[in-house]
């Protein structure tokens, strides 16, 4: 396991993996400062009928919506729901995931089998399918659709974490910590558990775009946060009714949700080549 | 014979796979809830209705009960009624069925056509002007939300430039319905004008889907090319004086294919889940758009009919490649 100033210093090397870093620490920025760079904070959740569907200006810099706010402050502020989305619904899958990866990987009886047939059944049909039908029973919120990502994708986890470890678990250094009986519990968070930080870490980055993706494909579908919340899908889907007159109504949101996804997989790439040179960079689009 | 051994063990596998699937789909629609038979009977129901059809769904019963019956029930081809078509909702998505393959293998075709040459390019070019100008494009093509370039397209090549049609798949009347396939049935009844009027509808829808598939190909092909490069038949060859395009376009690129052709799989399902986004778009009427009006109308047979359904035709499809690919390579038979 390298330091992560090691990590850091041969990221920052690689121009693509540091231009992912940028756009992240762009989007934590916009999501945390919001209030402080939009240009009209106060009209991302009010009516402005006078100022309805205004082209690019230099007070609006994207533009105005249907309901006359500003789409740049209201893309500041949908980072936001953006941000806790994909952290939450990531880190929940991590923790879901990881564990039963864990479990399955090390126990090679019927129940790891059984553990990993269960996910192959959440990954024998596209995510956004079985997101879909949780969002639609539980109704239009972001903590719905979080709950529907989270259980939706924590199988992604097990599979990788899985497969590593039933490989490490012919290593010698394993081998011969059960021999010498230190207790599996031990073993899995000292031993095996570092040793598969790196893919681990390479797919929550990965993960993360994909994520925020299908977050907003839901909604734009019309099944995440109801509005006036400023979501980046649902500001797309709005602007459908508009075009093609306001042809500026969708911009700022999907180049937002272009730029975010852009900047995960970027540093995905950037991290696996670092901290896993055994995989190819092409591998993986998930 | 091999194939159908192959064959048997992967129905062997399906099966089970379904049946879990199921299962998550019940535990999703009937146990979480508070009332999931309020939901079934949609908003305007009565309490007279509710009550009547918690009896017919025999929703007093235990719940391993239930689950039991709702088996029973798709076993015999029963996927619940949609509220919003009054139609049983398996109808409802067969007769959409034709209409998201057919997008859908457009889309193959246009990412497997261009990714391919696009990434033995790349590889040929490796981390010169070409390659990263390529890298950039499938970058791009995995981070762009769909929705919003089938949205931009829309605005420049159908709004704007007025070269192809906004949206749905014809405009008048379909061809004679033989397969539902509007492109083989207007090839089979010969007429080439509504052939090019399918063929133009289709063109949009298809390129925005294909644009996340494309990338994925490019980038593997480009590996698979980077990686066969090396191995010593390729200087064997070289060292005999074969011209180096014969070599790359022949042999290199027969034996990095394997990796491609693996990821098809994978491709269908990157395509079966954009489709639901990109019909939505574009008006196409095949199960996609089909899972969104059910959103729309909060009609929840229809959706968790299309959940079961999509779940199905995706382990079909899955079940297709994997055989298919037994058959182009008997190593993966005998695996």
């Amino acid at each position: 396991m390298k330091t992560a100033r090691d990590v850091l210093a041969k990221l920052l090397r690689d121009p693509a993996a540091a231009l992912g870093l940028v756009i992240i620490i762009a989007l934590v920025l916009a999501a945390l400062l919001a209030p402080v760079l939009a240009t009209h904070p106060e009209a991302v959740w009010d009516m402005n009928p006078r100022q309805r569907l205004l082209p690019p200006s230099e007070t609006y810099l994207f533009g105005t919506d249907r309901m006359g706010a500003d789409i740049y402050s209201r893309t500041l502020f949908g980072a936001r729901i953006t941000l806790v989305i994909a952290i939450v619904a990531v880190g929940a899958a991590l923790v879901i995931g990881v564990p039963i990866g864990l479990v399955s990987g090390w126990r090679r009886n019927w129940f790891g089998e059984a553990l990993m047939r269960v996910s192959d059944i959440f990954l024998a049909v596209p995510q956004i399918v079985l997101a879909i039908a949780i969002a639609q029973t539980l109704g239009p919120s972001i903590e719905n659709i979080i709950l529907a990502l989270s259980v939706t994708y924590w199988p992604w986890f097990t599979r990788l974490v899985h497969a590593e470890v039933r490989a490490l678990k012919n290593e010698t250094f394993i081998e011969a910590a059960i021999a010498l009986g230190v207790p599996t519990w031990r073993i899995i968070l000292t031993h095996v558990l570092p040793n598969v930080m790196s893919p681990i870490i390479v797919r929550t980055s990965i993960g993360m775009g994909f994520t925020i993706l299908t977050a907003s494909a839901l909604g734009f579908l019309g099944l995440s946060a109801p509005p006036p919340a400023p979501e980046w899908g649902r500001m797309i889907s709005e602007s459908r009714e508009f075009l093609p007159e306001a042809w500026w109504y969708a911009l700022a949101p999907g180049l937002a949700i272009f730029l975010v996804v852009m900047g995960f997989n970027l540093l995905g790439d950037g991290l696996r080549d670092v901290l896993d040179p055994r995989i190819r960079r092409a591998a993986g689009g998930r | 014979m091999r194939i159908v051994a192959l064959v048997l063990k992967r129905l062997a596998w399906l099966a089970p796979t379904l049946a879990g699937l199921v299962a998550i789909v019940f535990f999703i629609s009937r146990v979480i809830p508070a009332d999931p038979v309020a939901l079934l009977a949609g908003e305007t129901a009565s309490r007279a209705q509710i009550e009547l059809l918690r009896q017919k769904l025999g929703l007093d019963q235990p719940l391993i009960v239930q689950l039991a019956q709702y088996y029973k029930q798709l076993l015999s081809g029963d996927l619940g009624t949609s509220l919003f078509t009054t139609r049983p909702v398996w109808e409802d998505l067969s007769a959409r069925l034709p209409a998201t393959i057919e997008l859908t293998v457009a889309a193959m075709l246009v990412s497997v056509v261009l990714g391919i040459p696009l990434g033995v390019v790349a590889a040929l070019n490796r981390n010169n002007f070409v390659d990263h100008l390529l890298r950039v494009v499938t970058v791009a093509g995995l981070a762009v939300a769909s929705f919003w370039l089938a949205l931009l397209l829309q605005l420049l090549f159908a709004m704007d430039l007025r070269w192809l049609p906004l949206q749905a798949r014809i405009t008048g009347f379909p061809p004679p319905a033989i397969t539902g396939f509007y492109v083989v049935d207007a090839l089979i009844e010969g007429n080439f004008t509504r052939l090019g009027n399918v063929l133009a509808h289709l063109t949009l829808p298809a390129l925005t889907l294909a644009f996340p598939a494309l990338a994925t190909v490019v980038r593997f092909t480009r590996a698979g090319v980077l990686e066969t490069l090396q191995r010593s038949f390729v200087t064997y060859q070289r060292a005999m004086g074969i011209p180096a395009g014969l070599i790359v376009w022949k042999y290199v690129l027969r034996n990095s294919l394997v990796s491609t052709v693996t990821q098809i799989g994978l491709l269908f399902g990157i395509l079966l889940a954009g489709a639901v986004v990109i019909e939505t778009v574009f008006q196409w009427p095949g199960i996609g758009a089909y899972a969104f009006e059910a959103i729309l109308q909060s009609d929840y047979p229809g959706v968790m009919g299309f959940t079961v359904y999509a779940g199905f035709v995706f382990g079909v499809v899955n079940l297709i490649v994997d055989v298919g690919h037994a058959v182009l390579d008997p190593r993966e038979a005998a695996a």
